[in-house]
């Protein structure tokens, strides 16, 4: 049982077609990444699978229920993104009020404010917290009652990078146990090691989905080799140009070391000549990142569309 | 069941938290303290006077009193959750829209009715327990009577309130509008009638008159503290035209439940079509 799929949803808000035929699934055990600009359709796919609104077409299916469903939410874990508090209650307070709203067994709520680091702060009102302070009582709140499926809106927003090294261990703990785990996150790079696919959603359509291999294969973006001569720069140049592979090759210098880029299906031919050639001291490999992924499907204009990644 | 009372549970702490409980609670005694022993200085006595004219003064009070508080206390309940961004949160928690309307209700309703409790039921004990010759049973009757009422009367506004706060997106024009609420049924509606009466000279349906201040909760309020106990023929203004309903007091009881019960399935009909 998948813990949320979506098939061929459609939203349509007034005139406008916010989310357009997406078709995605996230099963136990699975940290998925979903990215996309202001307006991209990802909070109202959030939405949709929070049951907060209803498709105006497809289905919303999440842990095996409908969503929305009383039976459902219980089982789902949501930080929204500046996740806010009622300021005059103490973080133990605001826990124990979602713990009962949820169901959840109230010994959880010192334990889950232990586990974000929150041991000292618990009976200080939320008024006086910090935001990254505010993000670990969010963090608390979507772990009461052992979800099965986690949804976390820019979950490291306000956090230190031990926070959100910490952060990141305990979801593939969680992970690890079978809990479905969403993330949306501005900070593409940090992300990347974390997630195990990623889908990229642009207007309101999807535009790839998949383990980063295969958005890799997909994208068929060049891999960087990163080439420090033994000798020379122009000896290098050479060994390049005489490779097979060398047709269309993106070529520059930089530092004393020659970049090329290469097609992934040509990558290993180019890289035994080379180390054949014995004119290279140093080879670093760069595949193309999450961050070059992301731009890569959501076309130049990303700037254009409201302001980058969100 | 459980939700509710988590959510009414909150309300009903912040209340104490806030202090708000009491303060409402100490100005209702205060109030009630004084005018039974102050009400009857302009005729030149000071003393109580009798308990029929302390809960008509009471109530002639109330009518102001209670609205304004019990708009106050509820007309940033959902809006409120709204702007201060928890209510997307809640949303996702195995609750329904009702159970957090009704829950909100449950948690004001009480915070209303322990506070009218309290100040009427401390002020009624020290006039039983100060005033000479005071008909204890007849006091006790009236006052629970007037505390029940004036609780009905509260919770009516309080769903008025909430139909301001499913409906607007911002907490200013939520005040805004529970201001304009209380302008209307407190201060505006019986001139309004009155100018009916006066300018129709009496071609006005003599019949339909009289149940036009159904319409209006604290006319019903009024009609049940003061009508209760007084010649109808001391009754001023509008409420002369109570004398004239066929309905006794069961039925305006039934009219001030049906005063809370009405707006608010109304708003909960509206929050349920309100996109978050």
């Amino acid at each position: 049982m998948s813990c949320f799929r979506l098939e061929n949803v459609s939203y349509r808000y007034d005139k406008a077609l916010v989310l357009n035929g997406v078709d995605l699934r996230l099963d136990p055990g699975e940290i998925l990444g979903l990215f996309g600009h202001n307006g991209a359709g990802k909070t109202t796919s959030i939405k949709l699978i929070l049951g907060l609104m209803a498709p105006s077409q497809g289905k919303v299916t999440v842990l095996g229920g409908e969503a929305g469903d009383p039976k459902v939410s219980q089982y789902i874990g949501y930080l929204p993104e500046n996740v806010m508090f009622y300021p005059q209650l103490t973080g133990r307070e605001i826990l124990a009020h979602f713990a009962r709203l949820k169901g959840a067994d109230l010994r959880q709520v010192p334990e889950l404010l232990g586990q974000v680091g929150l041991d000292d702060a618990m009976d200080a009102r939320v008024k006086t917290y910090s935001k990254g302070m505010r993000q670990r009582l969010g963090l608390a709140q979507a772990l009461l009652g052992k979800p099965r499926l986690l949804m976390l809106d820019e979950p490291t927003v306000g956090l230190d990078p031990i926070a959100t090294a910490d952060l990141y261990r305990l979801l593939r703990t969680l992970r690890d146990d079978g809990t479905g785990v969403v993330l949306c996150s501005h900070v593409l790079p940090g992300v990347e090691p974390y997630i195990d696919r990623a889908a990229i959603l642009t207007e309101g359509s999807l535009k790839a989905a998949g383990d980063l291999a295969a958005l890799r294969r997909q994208a068929n973006m060049p891999t960087t080799l990163s080439l420090e001569p033994e000798n020379s720069v122009a000896a290098l140049e050479a060994v390049v140009n005489s490779a097979k592979a060398s047709a269309g090759l993106m070529m520059r210098q930089d530092n004393g070391r020659l970049h090329v880029d290469v097609r992934s299906a040509e990558k290993m031919g180019l890289m035994k000549a080379l180390m054949a050639s014995g004119e290279v001291r140093d080879m670093g490999v760069y595949q193309p990142t999450l961050e070059d992924l992301y731009v890569h499907f959501i076309g130049s204009g990303g700037l254009a569309h409201r302001g980058g990644a969100q | 069941m459980n939700s509710i009372w988590t959510i009414a549970r909150k309300e009903l702490s912040d209340s104490f938290r806030n202090r708000w409980l009491i303060a409402i609670a100490l100005v209702f005694a205060t109030l009630a303290v004084g005018i039974a022993w102050f009400g009857a200085a302009a005729s030149g006595q000071v003393g109580y006077a009798s308990t029929p004219a302390t809960i008509a003064s009471l109530a002639s009070l109330g009518i102001f009193l209670i609205p304004l508080i019990a708009l106050l206390l509820a007309y940033d309940a959902i809006v409120g959750e709204e702007e201060g961004g928890t209510l997307l949160l809640l949303m996702t928690y195995p609750l329904s829209r009702g159970q957090l309307l009704f829950g909100k209700f449950f948690g004001h309703g009480l915070t209303l009715a322990l506070a009218t409790l309290i100040g009427f039921g401390v002020a009624g004990i020290a006039i039983a327990l100060l005033v000479e010759d005071v008909a204890v049973g007849a006091l006790a009757i009236a006052m629970l009577r007037f505390i029940i009422s004036t609780t009905l009367l509260g919770w009516s506004f309080i769903a008025l309130a909430y139909v301001v706060s499913v409906r607007v997106s911002e907490k200013p024009i939520a005040a805004g509008l529970a201001l304009a609420i209380w302008f209307f049924f407190v201060l505006i509606f019986d001139l309004m009638l009155l100018g009916v009466l006066v300018a129709s000279q009496g071609e006005f349906n003599a019949e339909l008159l009289p149940w036009l201040l159904l319409l209006n909760p604290t006319d019903i309020y009024r009609l049940l503290n003061i009508v209760t106990f007084s010649d109808s023929a001391q009754l001023s203004g509008v409420l002369s035209l109570g004398s004239d309903l066929p309905i006794g007091p069961s039925g305006l009881w039934l009219a001030l439940v049906l005063w809370f019960v009405i707006p608010l399935t109304g708003a909960w009909a509206l929050f349920r079509g309100r996109r978050i």
